[in-house]
C-alpha cells in the first residue's frame, strides 16, 4: 500500500466544472494536512473541448505535477481514452456507470475500472444531474479511503452562497458516491490518502500570491485589459478593491492601462498593470515613457506561447529577451522572474519598493504554469509583518516645505536617484517630459546635458544590482551536472534533480530569480566551477542561454528546450536528459 | 488672488510668430488666474506636438507624455489625486488621430478632466501632413491628391459618446476662449474644449481669415439652450459657412467617474495611508484555506 503519494486527474468538457471541482478537491486534501500541487490544462473556448485538472498530493511539499497519474476521474469518455497512457500500473479510472468502456487494453496495463452511477446518484440524491462532479469527488475520496468530512467542509464553503438546500443535496450526493466507491472498489486500489496533523495551509496560485504581495506592499491602482493568463490578478484586485482601498480600472486597451498606471505613479500612488505578452507588446512605448520620466510603475507579465495569439491558455517562457529590450532607446529597468508561488508573493512586495526606490519600471515575469498552478503554503510563508515599505528618495510634505531653491526633479546625484516630489505642493511645482530634459524637467537638446542625464539614469542600476537576490543553488555544491533555469521551470527541474540525486550527488540546479540587472559574476563563476552545464527553458531559442552568453561570454551548448505549450515535468526532463546522453 | 504671470515658467515658447498656440496659452493662463487657482493645484498633461509643449512654458505641475496618450495619463493622475485640477492639452493628431479611442472612452466615462484639443487641422511639428480634422480634399504632403476621408467632427463624436460638456473656442478670441475654458474647469465631469487654431506655417487654407468669416458664438443665438442634446447635436455637426464656438452642450449633475469609485470615498488615493492594518491583510488568507 502506498499512502499520501499520488496524482489525480479530473477530465471533462469545458463548462463541466472541471477546474472548480478540481480546485475544491485540492482544498479538501490540503485541509487534511496534505501538500498538493495542482495544474489545469484547458482550451481557449467556453464550452466543449477536453479540459483536465491534475492534482498531485504528497506528505511533503511538492514543486510540480508529474506525468504519472494514479486515479482518473472521467466526466467524459474522451478523458478515458486520452489519459489511460498516463496511468501507473494499479491505477484506476472512476467513470459514470452509464458509459461503456472496452476493458481489453486497460487490463493489459493493470488498470482498475471503477464505474460509479454518477448521474443516477446525482439525480437520486441531489435532484440534479449537474451534481455529477460532486459524486465523482465523493467516489474518489471513497476509493482512496480519505476522510469524507474534508470533502464535506469544502462543499459547505463552495455552495454557501447558493443556500442550505444546495449544500444539503451536494452533501447527500457526495456521501452516497463515497460509500458506494469505498464499499465496491477500495479493497482493490493500493493508493491511499490519510489525513495528517498540520496547521491549516493556503492553496494558492502564483497570480493570487503576487496580487496579495502587491496589496500588502501598498499597491493602490491597478489598470488592465483582460488577457490570459494575467487576468486573474486584475479580477482579484477588482474583487478586493472596495475592501482594501484599491482603484482598479478595466481599460479600453493595454496602452491606456499602462498610461493610466504611469499617470497614477507620477501622482504618487503605487500602480501596476497585469497582462500577458500580447498586452505588453502594446505597452512597449509607454515603458520607455516611465523610463524617461523616471516614473515608478510595475508591470506583471504572465507569459503564454506566442507569437501573436499563440496558445492562449498554455505556457511558455518566450518573452524573456523581449522584456529586457522592449521600447526604443536605453533606460534602466528591473526584471524579476519568480520561480515559485511564494516568490510570486515576494515579487509583489519587492517590485513596488524597487519601482519607487529606483524610479523606473519594474517588470515581474511569470508564466501560465506558475500563474495558474496551485500549491499548498504555510501561512507564515506570507509574513506580512516582515513587509517593509521603502519609498526611496520620496519627498514628504515636510521635506517639500523645507525646499529652499527651485526644485530640481532630476537633480544630478551620485547614485543617479533624484529626490522625487509629487504634484500638489507649492514649493515643488515642476513639469516633466518624455523629451530629453534638464535637471528641472525642461526640454533641452544640449549635448552635454544629454550625456549627463543618460549617465544619471543608467547609474541607478548600479545600486539596484546590489538589491538583487543572487541566483540560488539547489542540491549539492558539487555535482556531475549543473542545470540552469529560470521561472516556473524551477519546480519540475528541482523534482528531477531530487530523483537524480537519489543515488549520489549527480545534479544541482542554479536558478536565476532576479533577472535584471543580470547577476553576471555569480552566474559566470558557477558555470566555470561546473563540470557540465545544461540549460532548461520553455522556449525555442534558449533565451536565458543567449542572455548568459551576452552578459558573461560563457556559451552553454547543452539545452533542454520545450515550446509545445506544455509545462515541463520531472519525467520529461529526465527523458530528454537520457536522450541527450 | 493669483495672476496670469504666476503661470509663467522660465522657458519661453518656441512656437512660430502668429501661431494660434500663443492665444490658447494666454487664454488658459487667464482662465486659471480668473478661477484663482494656484500653479500647484493644477496638473497639465500633454502629448507630443507643437501644442503639447505648452506645459514646458507654463508654471504648473506638468507631464508631457506620449503622442496620442495624453488622456489615459491624465486619467491615471486624476484617479490617483482627484484634488488636482487635471487638464489634458494636445493637438488634433494626438487627440483625434492616435488618441481617438481614449477620447471616446474618456467622454463616456465622464472622468473629471478638461480635454483641450489644439485643433489646427494639420500636423505642424512633422511639417505639414493632413490630420483627422482636415477637410475632404485637403492637399498636404501625405494627401497630394487631396484627403480622401471625411473629417472627424469632434463635438458630434463627443456628444455621441455621452460627453457631459462639449465646447469650442477660437485662438484669435482668447477672452471668449478663456471663459469657455473656465466653464470647462468648473464642470464636474469630462469637458471637451476643441480650439480652432490656425497653423500659420503649414495650413494655408484654414487661416485666421478663413475662420473669422465662419465662426459664431452659440450663446448669441436667440434660442440658445446648451441642455438640449438633440439641438446640440445639430450644432455640433455644423461645419462650413458657419462654425459654432462656445459651450454647445452641458448637462450638470451627472456623477463623475471618480465620484463613483468606493475606494475614493476616503479621499484622494494619494492621501490615503499606503497600508491597511496587518489584521486586514491576514484575513485575506482565509479565502485560500
Amino acid at each position: 500500500m502506498v499512502t499520501n503519494d499520488m496524482s489525480f486527474l479530473i477530465g471533462g468538457d469545458a463548462g463541466q466544472g472541471v477546474e472548480s471541482s478540481g480546485a475544491g478537491f485540492a482544498k479538501a486534501l490540503a485541509r487534511g494536512g496534505l501538500h498538493i500541487f495542482a495544474m489545469q490544462d484547458y482550451h481557449s473556448r467556453i464550452r466543449g473541448g477536453h479540459n483536465f485538472f491534475q492534482i498531485r498530493v504528497n506528505k511533503r511539499s511538492v514543486h510540480s505535477h508529474t506525468e504519472a497519474v494514479h486515479l482518473v476521474l472521467a466526466l467524459t469518455e474522451d478523458t478515458i481514452s486520452k489519459h489511460t497512457e498516463s496511468l501507473v500500473p494499479g491505477g484506476g479510472i472512476i467513470y459514470d456507470a452509464e458509459v461503456e468502456v472496452t476493458e481489453k487494453e486497460l487490463d493489459e496495463k493493470d488498470i482498475r475500472l471503477f464505474p460509479v452511477p454518477l448521474s443516477k446518484m446525482a439525480q437520486e440524491h441531489g435532484g440534479a444531474e449537474v451534481m455529477r462532479n460532486t459524486a465523482a469527488l465523493g467516489a474518489a475520496a471513497g476509493v482512496v479511503e480519505y476522510e469524507i468530512d474534508r470533502i464535506e467542509s469544502v462543499i459547505r464553503d463552495n455552495f454557501r452562497k447558493k443556500g442550505e438546500a444546495v449544500i444539503e443535496n451536494n452533501l447527500k450526493v457526495a456521501g452516497a458516491a463515497y460509500r458506494f466507491a469505498r464499499e465496491h472498489y477500495a479493497a482493490e486500489f493500493e493508493f491511499k490518502l490519510k489525513t495528517v496533523d498540520a496547521p491549516a495551509r493556503m492553496v494558492i496560485n502564483g497570480n493570487h500570491a503576487f496580487a496579495l504581495g502587491a496589496a500588502v506592499s501598498g499597491c493602490k491602482f491597478v489598470a488592465g485589459y483582460p488577457m490570459t493568463p494575467g487576468t486573474s490578478v486584475l479580477i482579484w484586485m477588482a474583487t478586493h478593491g472596495k475592501r482594501l482601498g484599491i482603484v482598479t480600472k478595466h481599460t479600453e486597451d493595454e496602452i491606456a492601462a499602462i498610461c493610466m498606471a504611469i499617470g497614477a505613479g507620477h501622482a504618487g500612488v503605487r500602480a501596476m498593470v497585469p497582462t500577458s505578452g500580447g498586452g505588453f507588446a502594446l505597452m512597449a512605448e509607454a515603458l520607455g515613457l516611465a523610463g524617461m520620466t523616471e516614473t515608478p510603475v510595475v508591470i506583471f507579465e504572465a507569459q503564454r506561447p506566442g507569437p501573436s495569439t499563440g496558445f492562449a491558455t498554455r505556457t511558455e517562457q518566450g518573452d524573456l529577451l523581449f522584456m529586457l529590450h522592449a521600447s526604443q532607446g536605453e533606460f534602466p529597468r528591473i526584471v524579476l522572474s519568480p520561480c515559485t508561488v511564494e516568490q510570486c508573493y515576494q515579487a509583489g512586495v519587492r517590485a513596488f519598493n524597487f519601482a519607487e526606490k529606483y524610479q523606473c519600471p519594474v517588470i515581474v515575469l511569470s508564466d501560465n504554469y506558475l500563474a495558474n498552478s496551485l500549491r499548498t503554503l504555510d501561512h507564515d510563508q506570507f509574513d506580512f509583518n516582515q513587509v517593509a515599505i521603502d519609498r526611496g528618495a520620496f519627498l514628504t510634505d515636510e521635506d517639500m516645505e523645507n525646499l529652499s531653491d527651485a526644485y530640481k526633479r532630476y537633480a544630478f546625484t551620485e547614485s543617479g536617484i533624484s529626490p522625487r516630489a509629487i504634484a500638489g505642493h507649492p514649493k515643488a511645482v515642476y513639469s516633466t517630459t518624455s523629451d530629453e530634459h534638464d535637471e528641472y524637467g525642461h526640454i533641452t537638446e544640449d549635448a552635454g546635458n544629454r550625456v549627463k542625464m543618460m549617465d544619471k539614469r543608467m547609474r541607478k542600476l548600479e545600486e539596484a544590482a546590489r538589491d538583487m537576490q543572487p541566483p540560488e543553488l539547489y542540491g549539492p555544491h558539487r555535482a556531475d551536472v549543473t542545470f540552469i533555469c529560470w521561472g516556473s521551470t524551477y519546480g519540475p527541474l528541482r523534482e528531477a534533480v531530487d530523483i537524480l540525486n537519489e543515488d549520489g550527488d549527480r545534479a544541482n540546479l542554479l536558478t536565476i530569480m532576479d533577472m535584471w540587472p543580470f547577476p553576471k559574476d555569480s552566474v559566470g563563476q558557477r558555470i566555470d566551477a561546473s563540470k557540465r552545464v545544461i540549460i532548461v527553458e520553455g522556449n525555442y531559442a534558449g533565451q536565458l542561454a543567449e542572455l548568459i552568453r551576452m552578459c558573461t561570454g560563457r556559451e552553454i551548448e547543452e539545452r533542454i528546450l520545450r515550446f509545445d505549450g506544455r509545462p515541463f515535468s520531472p519525467e520529461y526532463i529526465l527523458q530528454r536528459l537520457k536522450e541527450g546522453e | 488672488m493669483s495672476e496670469m504671470k504666476d503661470f509663467l515658467s522660465p522657458v519661453r515658447p518656441t512656437w512660430c510668430p502668429g501661431c494660434g498656440n500663443h492665444g490658447i496659452w494666454n487664454a488658459l493662463k487667464m482662465a486659471l488666474a480668473d478661477l484663482d487657482l494656484s500653479p500647484h493645484e493644477v496638473l497639465l498633461v500633454s502629448g507630443i506636438g507643437c501644442g503639447s509643449k505648452l506645459p514646458d512654458y507654463t508654471r504648473a505641475n506638468g507631464y508631457q507624455s506620449l503622442h496620442g496618450r495624453t488622456v489615459p495619463v491624465a486619467t491615471g493622475a486624476k484617479l490617483a489625486n482627484h484634488a488636482l485640477t487635471v487638464i489634458a492639452v494636445h493637438g488634433d493628431g494626438d487627440g483625434y488621430g492616435m488618441g481617438m479611442g481614449h477620447f471616446v472612452h474618456a467622454a463616456r466615462r465622464n472622468i473629471d478632466l478638461v480635454d483641450i484639443h489644439q485643433d489646427n487641422q494639420i500636423y505642424g511639428l512633422t511639417k505639414g501632413q493632413y490630420s483627422p480634422t482636415s477637410d475632404h480634399g485637403f492637399l498636404s504632403k501625405t494627401s497630394p491628391e487631396g484627403a480622401i476621408e471625411t473629417a472627424v467632427r469632434p463635438l458630434a463624436t463627443a456628444l455621441a459618446a455621452g460627453a457631459t460638456f462639449v465646447s469650442r473656442g477660437f485662438a484669435l478670441d482668447p477672452k471668449h476662449l478663456s471663459r469657455v475654458i473656465q466653464k470647462a474647469i468648473q464642470h464636474k465631469g469630462y469637458a471637451l474644449v476643441d480650439i480652432l487654431q490656425p497653423c500659420v506655417t503649414f495650413n494655408k487654407v484654414n487661416t485666421y481669415d478663413w475662420y473669422k468669416e465662419r465662426v459664431y458664438k452659440v450663446e448669441d443665438e436667440d434660442d440658445y439652450d446648451p441642455t438640449n442634446r438633440e439641438r446640440a447635436f445639430r450644432i455640433a455637426c455644423e461645419w462650413g459657412d458657419r462654425i459654432p464656438t462656445g459651450v454647445v452642450y452641458q448637462v450638470e449633475g451627472v456623477p463623475s467617474y471618480e465620484d463613483q469609485i468606493p475606494a475614493l470615498e476616503a479621499g484622494p488615493l494619494v492621501k490615503q495611508p499606503l497600508q491597511r492594518s496587518m489584521e486586514e491583510y491576514e484575513a485575506l488568507k482565509e479565502e485560500f484555506v
